[in-house]
């Protein structure tokens, strides 16, 4: 199997390779002895949603994790491979993760917001990169919170603390929270998984916004939310890449016995 | 076939109900005879001394007289020890504790300076006192001063600063931190702007009932040579001083000698009593008013 994807993705990935914005090539990660990530080639496109389904412990979110690093917060990670973005390798120690993290935000499974106002929340980040400006903040404020289509809801309210948000509303908070820094890439880990269904739909329609400017890519446990959103979804297995290609495929004529196994809810 | 005959069940009922009350009765009566001491000591305590609390006894500078003794002086030794231990235990405690929780590489190395922190906290007081002589007083030569006496309590309540400091910082969920170093903030962004703010009124509530602790130690000072009789109040870090555990401590010593000695000691005791509870109240306050929940 991993000689035939293999080969298949370097075509692809020889094939289009201005639209590319990420390439794992033969990432291995291991938390001490435990080996979470074997051997993963997959490539990330622009401006695209890119899913990755699995069940839960397949290592999808150490993998979605390793792609800003923040994979490191535990002690004791080890990778090896090269994770390509824009043409750097960011597993390279010389590559700074603070600048990573500017290009590439991330959006959390539960929704985090600071213990702060509304305003601030948004502010965070632009803040710690050393603007200062009062207006430009305002201005960036309002345009993330526009982006995260939660607007019209705070605008009167942003002295107000976060926590006064409903839960759903605070993952919006949040994604306008990335959104601040202009980020290229958002990583979203399973954002949907603690809202309710409305909240889950409001989120999954801003995704599909988001897309036309920035490049997604989407854990989730919910393989209708994978095959609703996605562009392109990828199947990983007890630390395996087992199947990449774009959703409509994947879901409708999978290769592997697994991924179709599981995509019928065989497991998992 | 039933496994549970309802006859055996109701049979063992009252038995059950019957244990359940006993423990009840257990429980109440340990916490009692806690409380009934502690009633009588202050019952004894405010008999004694509350007639002897005026505003001469207040301000009043110290004299082996009782009916002219005060203990001013000794108010403001325990004030200025307090000047000395907040500001040194605060920030070598807060920035050991953030140190061990946040940047420390989590090994053996690390596991065994985190117990000894803690085995430092149940160091007996005294040893402090005789760490305090040898460094501060004798090899500094700094005397028996008040910086030399809110060095040695500095020690001696720092692991416990440190150590309810660890506490807080460990309580502010990691999903904050998280969200700060996903946005590309440093370590040291993360600590000042998210977790300090946020870890910030557990670490005050210990820091100051660690304080409670120092301003009632007597031990280690009566290593330190306090003096029995200080007239001079004191005003500066190289001033003598004596505080208001030392006056209690000298005064009932030599209660055998002057009988109205004992009530002097009881009045100073509510005195210090009351500068506690003012102290505790304060920590719960801000533990109440700062609790938030994410």
């Amino acid at each position: 199997m991993d000689f035939v994807t293999g080969v298949a993705l370097n075509q692809t990935v020889e094939a289009s390779n201005e639209n590319i914005v990420y390439y794992t090539e033969d990432l291995n990660l291991w938390y001490g002895q435990t080996h979470a990530l074997k051997n993963i080639n997959l490539p990330i496109y622009e401006k695209e949603v890119t899913a990755i389904i699995g069940p839960s412990g397949c290592g999808k979110s150490t993998f979605l994790k390793t792609l800003n690093r923040m994979v490191e917060l535990v002690q004791g990670v080890q990778t090896s491979g090269v994770i390509h973005y824009r043409e750097r390798n960011i597993l390279d120690k010389t590559f700074q993760v603070e600048e990573l993290r500017t290009k590439v935000g991330m959006v959390f499974q539960k929704p985090n917001p600071f213990p702060k106002s509304i305003y601030d929340n948004v502010a965070y980040g632009p803040k710690i990169h050393g603007i200062k400006s009062k207006k430009i903040l305002d201005q960036i404020v309002e345009k993330s919170l526009k982006g995260a289509a939660i607007w019209d809801e705070v605008k009167d309210r942003l002295k107000e603390n976060a926590y006064s948000l409903s839960g759903g509303q605070q993952q919006r908070l949040c994604i306008a929270r990335a959104l601040a820094i202009e980020p290229d890439v958002i990583l979203m880990d399973e954002p949907t998984s603690a809202l309710d269904p409305k909240s889950t739909l409001k989120v999954e329609e801003l995704i599909q916004e988001l897309k036309k400017d920035y490049s997604i890519v989407i854990v989730t446990h919910n393989m209708q939310q994978a095959a609703r959103i996605s562009d392109r979804t990828a199947f990983m297995l007890n630390g395996e890449l087992i199947e990449f290609k774009d959703t409509d495929t994947i879901f409708s004529t999978p290769e592997d016995k697994r991924t179709e196994d599981y995509i019928t809810g065989r497991f998992g | 076939m039933k496994y549970m005959e309802s006859d055996q069940v109701l049979k063992k009922m009252n038995r059950r109900i019957l244990y359940n009350n006993l423990f009840k009765g257990v429980f109440f009566l340990a916490t009692t005879v806690g409380i009934i001491v502690l009633a009588i000591l202050l019952i004894q305590v405010f008999t004694e001394g509350i007639g002897y609390i005026n505003v001469n006894f207040l301000s009043g500078r110290l004299s082996t007289d009782p009916d002219h003794a005060g203990i001013m002086g000794a108010i403001l030794g325990t004030l200025w020890l307090m000047a000395v231990v907040i500001p040194i235990t605060m920030l070598l405690g807060v920035c050991t504790a953030i140190y061990n929780e946040l940047y420390a590489k989590q090994g053996k190395a690390q596991s065994v300076i985190q117990t000894n922190i803690a085995n430092l906290a149940g160091v007996p007081s005294i040893v402090y006192g005789i760490l305090g002589m040898t460094i501060f007083v004798r090899t500094l030569g700094l005397g028996s001063v008040v910086l030399a006496g809110g060095l040695t309590m500095s020690l001696l309540v720092l692991p416990i600063v440190i150590v309810s400091s660890q506490e807080a910082i460990r309580a502010v969920p990691q999903h904050l931190s998280e969200a700060s170093f996903g946005l590309g903030a440093t370590k040291w962004q993360t600590v000042k702007n998210i977790i300090l703010p946020a870890a910030l009124p557990g670490i005050l509530t210990g820091t100051i009932l660690a304080l409670s602790r120092a301003i009632g130690e007597t031990a280690p000072l009566v290593v330190l040579g306090i003096p029995a009789l200080l007239i001079p109040f004191p005003g500066g870090l190289f001033d003598r001083f004596t505080v208001l555990p030392m006056q209690i401590y000298y005064w009932t010593l030599d209660a055998s000698l002057v009988d109205e000695y004992a009530n002097l000691a009881s009045a100073t005791i509510i005195v210090l009593l009351f500068m506690l509870f003012l102290l505790n109240s304060t920590a719960i306050i801000i533990r109440n008013k700062f609790q938030k929940r994410y």
